[in-house]
């Protein structure tokens, strides 16, 4: 990550054009830049209520009917979960810039049981990690002595609690559901990896794996800026919300338009609480499931707001985006089939328990 | 002439990388050696943590990310 962040071709310097001017500030002023953006956010976030309320009272639409209603949930969601999202991604991009792979590695190395799956899963939500890199991550940190099962709480933590799913349940659901989201995640990610770990299972590792020599779990001195975080966190915003916009945008026009004519409780036979077998069922559909976040929000909207329970949707939720067919065939690489077993089944079994948990404490 | 090596097991961002470079390098008119590393063992013996990782000349330079045209254009001279 950091060499893609400096610009040793440095620019030469001639007259700066105003434009050149405006795109140096966060640069010659990290400081400053971080300040205001922060009041210029808020201020918009505040304004979004009342200033899609004004949009939709100058639209030609008899107000209080369906159309005027679908209209305003998509007037003041969309930038809402857009800004929500910009501004989350763009934090996680510069905290990311502080835990690359390699110091997460060095900050697990020699790390115990219990302490270590605690400190493996939190990292895994900072550390930036792309599921194509899974298994060179996976590899490096056995061949540091990073233990198995401390392994594995990062590999559950790292894609299961990401920034975009975060930003759409705190934007659609509340902070509530959010956090939820955020503690159950991280206690499936240390506890199945402890036990994981209890099971001592390092000879289910294919051989030349446990074969590699062992590396030093040195990482490199860290000589980032503030500038450079700022620049790490635009990148980010470019990369993630450059990506998902469209789907979100598509998620919530669904959801917008279901708003008033699909019956409030059409799921709320096949996925309510009172279903016992519905927990397992998403589960079921959910594991093989390949999706990211925010492909898998539209339905999630949809899905509660036509009276499913909340813990079966996030049951969903958690194993399409935190398990998944692709994921595991990589795996095969590096792991022997029982080994993927015994990973796959610990972990739906605790996505389940949350989501009975779930749908008998709300 | 720069032996450039793309590390990476197939993903997008590696196939993304692979291109700018090759774009880079015939804007620049630099001629390279440009070759794709995809099997895993082969990937690991170069010790990194995250793909795409980018070796120019034997010398891992870049891990993680989808390097910028600036950062390419340093390679090359």
């Amino acid at each position: 990550m950091t060499q893609a962040l400096t610009n040793p071709a440095g620019s030469p310097e001639a007259a700066p054009s105003p434009r050149r001017r405006w795109t140096r500030f966060p640069k010659d002023a990290p400081r400053l830049f971080l300040v205001l953006a922060v009041l210029l956010w808020v201020l918009v976030y505040r304004a979004l209520a009342p200033l899609s309320e004004w949009v939709v009272g100058r639209l030609p639409i008899a107000p209080h009917t369906r159309l005027s209603d679908a209209l305003r949930f998509f007037l003041y969601d969309t930038p809402k979960v857009l800004l929500l999202l910009t501004g989350i991604v763009m934090v996680m991009g510069m905290i990311n810039s502080y835990f690359t792979p390699e110091r997460t590695r060095a900050l697990l190395a020699g790390k115990g049981e219990g302490v270590g799956n605690v400190l493996a899963a939190s990292l895994g939500i900072v550390t930036p990690f792309c599921s194509c890199s899974a298994v060179p991550l996976f590899i490096g940190f056995v061949q540091a002595g990073v233990p198995l099962g401390i392994t594995f709480s990062f590999l559950v933590s790292a894609p299961m609690v990401n920034e975009v799913a975060l930003a759409l349940l705190l934007g659609m659901f509340g902070w509530k559901v959010a956090g939820l989201y955020l503690g159950l995640g991280l206690s499936i990610a240390i506890v199945s990896g402890w036990l994981l770990g209890r099971f001592k299972l390092e000879h289910l590792l294919e051989d030349w794996v446990r074969d590699m020599p062992r590396v030093d779990a040195a990482a490199g001195r860290d000589a980032m800026t503030l500038s450079d975080r700022i620049q790490a966190g635009f990148a980010s915003v470019r990369e993630i919300v450059g990506k998902v916009w469209p789907y979100i945008l598509v998620g919530i026009a669904v959801g917008a338009a279901i708003h008033g004519y699909v019956p409030q409780d059409f799921m709320a036979s096949i996925m309510g609480r009172d279903a016992w077998w519905s927990v397992p069922a998403a589960v079921l559909i959910g594991v093989p499931m390949y999706s990211n976040a925010a492909g898998i929000i539209p339905i999630i909207e949809a899905l509660l707001s036509k009276g499913a329970a909340l813990g079966t949707v996030l049951a969903f939720m958690m194993s399409v985006v935190a398990l998944s067919l692709p994921e595991m065939i990589i795996l095969r690489k590096v792991l022997k089939v029982r080994l993927i077993a015994v990973f796959v089944g610990i972990v739906a079994a605790g996505i389940m328990l949350v989501g009975y948990v779930f749908n008998a404490v709300l | 002439m720069k032996d450039i090596k793309v590390l990476g097991s197939g993903c997008s961002k590696c196939k993304l990388t692979l291109k700018l470079i090759e774009e880079v390098a015939q804007q620049q008119g630099v001629q390279v050696k440009l070759q794709k590393v995809e099997e895993l063992r082969d990937i690991m013996a170069y010790r990194i943590l995250s793909t795409p990782g980018v070796v120019v000349d034997g010398k891992i330079v870049h891990v993680g990310s989808v390097p910028s045209r600036d950062l390419i254009a340093t390679w090359l001279h």
